[in-house]
């Protein structure tokens, strides 16, 4: 399954205002993405466009998350969302 | 019609009215769906109610300022967020019903937010607010909480929660009117803290058509429904006479020069930041609740001494007195208070909770000592909830020991008020705190309705506790009292207080303008009449009358 590993740019981490900004460009595009922590099962993944995922998930500045996506346009979509996970959102 | 009730905050509105909803009742445990529902059918409809709170939620964001804007949008997308529908759609599958599947699992997440503490535990509270939008929308029912409109109106409530604070926006809501509370309840204390006219526990008010038009005067306590010219007058006057008492010069004295400090009562950094520029001359009650409240465990002595440094900073060589942890009855702590006690107002509170869980008390005060050291504040103690001489001793000997200096008792329970003369031979000061002191004195709980006549700060055996506390101050070698409660906020009470010869009012630094306005139109020896007045008059409702009427600047004023 196509995956990409991305650090977390934002600030706060991928919280607040960061993680809303994130879960609804996930939710945006035609192609389920998850997320999951750097080094933790790939089946204990979660939903990218889940507000409360992304928060249960407390992933802090400099962490590194992964991010997997299957079938097509999975590549673009994992490029654009790694993009926006290595972008400073508290900054936007 | 008239409807009758306590004034809790001056001004006089007219507006048309909203109705609070009804709190929303919780799908009972074990809803089932109704037989022959088919689940799939069943999620769908969670879904679409869903994506219905979702798309007002995110309207509504679209018309907030900024602040809001972000907590809106957020709150939008955890309405139609999967995880949180996924888990309410197994539920559904496994057979529960939709409003019970949809509150549970809500639950859940609120509980996994919890667990990872800080600011997603505090968005546990958004999580609930969807759950109960969703549920509401599923039953056609309004949705909770304070309702949402562009044009301003009067809220009128059976009574507001501390949490209702949040939402409620100064720029739609003009006047607060409740059926229940006291002048003490949460409500009043809301409406002073935003400087919204309120009138509680004005019976009738709830069978006020919706959408109709109405009259409040705060200080009269009347809400009245199809005004006429002479509300509208009044109104009007108002409008002009609240210019006149938005400053205050940050000199709190009578006509003749008695100089009465008038300070502010702060829970934060921020609400000490508004005071200071609001003029106040010091604290004179910092509430430290805020850092305990929403915790499972106690915080560090540094994070505690850096929220009160931040405090400190916004009065430079000016005094702050600072109240050591009140947890208990309506603010408990799941670290420090027992739950179950029957009896919480009267039972482990405040100081007492330094006996069941020691050692919580002196980290505090070696916090506010580390605090205090770093900061040109003039930094006071005091103790809540003390009872005895030997309490009063025992607290003194701790902040000694912590390296504070100015050791101090608030005065709530009436026996401290009655043995001042002994208990102030223990500290430097005493701070009555006249909320709880009337409902301890008239044994009338502070939250209830029915009870507001009796809890009112103008008992006159309220205002003989003061007398005697300020007796038995002098007594002790010229000890200083304050006041610290709410009555402090109420113009002409001021004036009696300073002519019973409080030294410092304390109160929500919205009204240190008016307070400063009137205090100084008269001299002290007109003050200790009145005072005589109010503490000599037979009911409550003829000591306030009485001096009221020598005091015609409130009625102009509107106060």
């Amino acid at each position: 399954m196509p995956e990409r590993k991305a650090v977390v740019a934002s600030a706060s981490g991928l919280h607040a205002r960061p993680a809303a900004l994130f879960a609804e460009a996930a939710g945006d595009l035609d192609v389920e993405v998850t997320i999951a922590l750097d080094g933790t099962p790939e089946d204990e993944a979660m939903d990218a466009s889940s507000i409360l995922s992304l928060m249960t998930l407390g992933a802090g500045n400099g962490d590194t998350v992964v991010l997997r996506a299957e079938g097509p346009g999975a590549d673009e979509a994992l490029d654009k969302l790694a993009a926006l996970v290595e972008t400073d959102l508290d900054a936007v | 019609m008239t409807f009758q009730g306590v004034g809790v905050n001056p001004g006089r509105v007219i507006a048309t009215v909203k109705h609070m909803p009804e709190p929303l009742a919780e799908p009972p445990a074990g809803e089932t769906l109704p037989a022959g529902t088919d689940p799939a059918e069943a999620i769908a409809g969670l879904k679409s109610a869903a994506a219905a709170v979702h798309d007002e939620l995110k309207e509504r964001a679209t018309r907030a300022r900024e602040d809001g804007k972000a907590v809106l949008e957020a709150t939008a997308l955890m309405a139609k967020d999967t995880m949180l529908l996924k888990a309410a759609g197994k539920l559904i599958t496994a057979g529960t019903g939709v409003e019970r599947a949809v509150w549970e699992a809500a639950d859940g997440v609120a509980a996994q937010l919890k667990a990872v503490g800080g600011y997603m535990a505090e968005r546990a509270t958004d999580v609930l607010d969807v759950r109960a939008r969703i549920v509401a929308q599923l039953r056609g029912v309004p949705a909770p909480g304070i309702p949402s409109s562009d044009t301003p109106f009067i809220l009128l409530a059976e009574d507001l929660a501390p949490a209702d604070t949040a939402t409620l926006d100064t720029s739609v809501v003009l006047a607060l009117a409740t059926s229940g509370g006291g002048p003490q309840s949460h409500t009043a204390i809301i409406a002073r803290s935003l400087g919204l006219p309120a009138v509680v526990a004005a019976a009738g008010i709830e069978a006020i058509a919706e959408g109709s038009e109405v009259y409040v005067d705060g200080a009269a306590g009347v809400v009245v429904d199809a005004p006429g010219d002479a509300e509208r007058e009044a109104a009007a006057k108002w409008a002009t006479s609240a210019a006149t008492l938005a400053s205050f010069d940050g000199t709190g004295t009578t006509a003749d020069g008695h100089l009465v400090p008038l300070l502010a009562n702060v829970g934060n950094a921020k609400d000490a930041e508004a005071a200071a520029a609001l003029g106040a001359q010091g604290v004179g009650l910092f509430r430290t609740e805020f850092c305990f409240l929403e915790r499972d465990t106690e915080p560090t002595v540094d994070e505690q001494a850096a929220a009160y440094r931040a405090v400190f900073a916004a009065f430079p060589g000016r005094k702050v007195v600072v109240r050591t942890l009140d947890a208990g009855a309506d603010k408990p702590l799941p670290f420090l208070t027992d739950a179950t006690e029957p009896n919480p107002a009267l039972g482990v509170r405040g100081y007492r909770t330094d006996w069941t869980t020691p050692g919580v008390l002196e980290r505090q005060l070696s916090a506010i000592a580390q605090a205090t050291e770093d900061s040109e504040a003039d930094v006071w103690v005091m103790a809540p909830m003390i009872a005895t001489r030997p309490e009063a001793a025992h607290f003194a000997g701790l902040c000694a020991a912590a390296g504070l200096k100015t050791p101090g008792v608030m005065v709530e329970v009436p026996s401290v008020a009655l043995t001042a003369g002994s208990v102030l031979q223990e500290v430097d000061f005493a701070s009555l705190g006249t909320n709880d002191l009337t409902q301890y004195a008239m044994a009338a709980d502070r939250m209830l309705g029915p009870l507001a006549g009796l809890n009112d700060p103008w008992q006159p055996a309220v205002l003989r506790l003061v007398q005697l506390t300020v007796e038995g101050a002098k007594a002790a070698g010229d000890k200083a009292v304050g006041v610290c409660g709410e009555s402090a906020a109420d113009p002409a009470l001021a004036v009696v207080l300073t002519g019973l010869g409080v030294n410092t009012l304390s109160m929500t630094a919205r009204s240190l303008a008016a307070v400063g306005t009137v205090l100084k139109s008269v001299s002290l020896p007109e003050a200790q009449e009145l005072a005589a007045l109010a503490v000599n008059a037979p009911t409550a409702a003829e000591g306030r009358e009485a001096v009221r009427s020598r005091l015609p600047m409130l009625a102009e004023l509107g106060l």
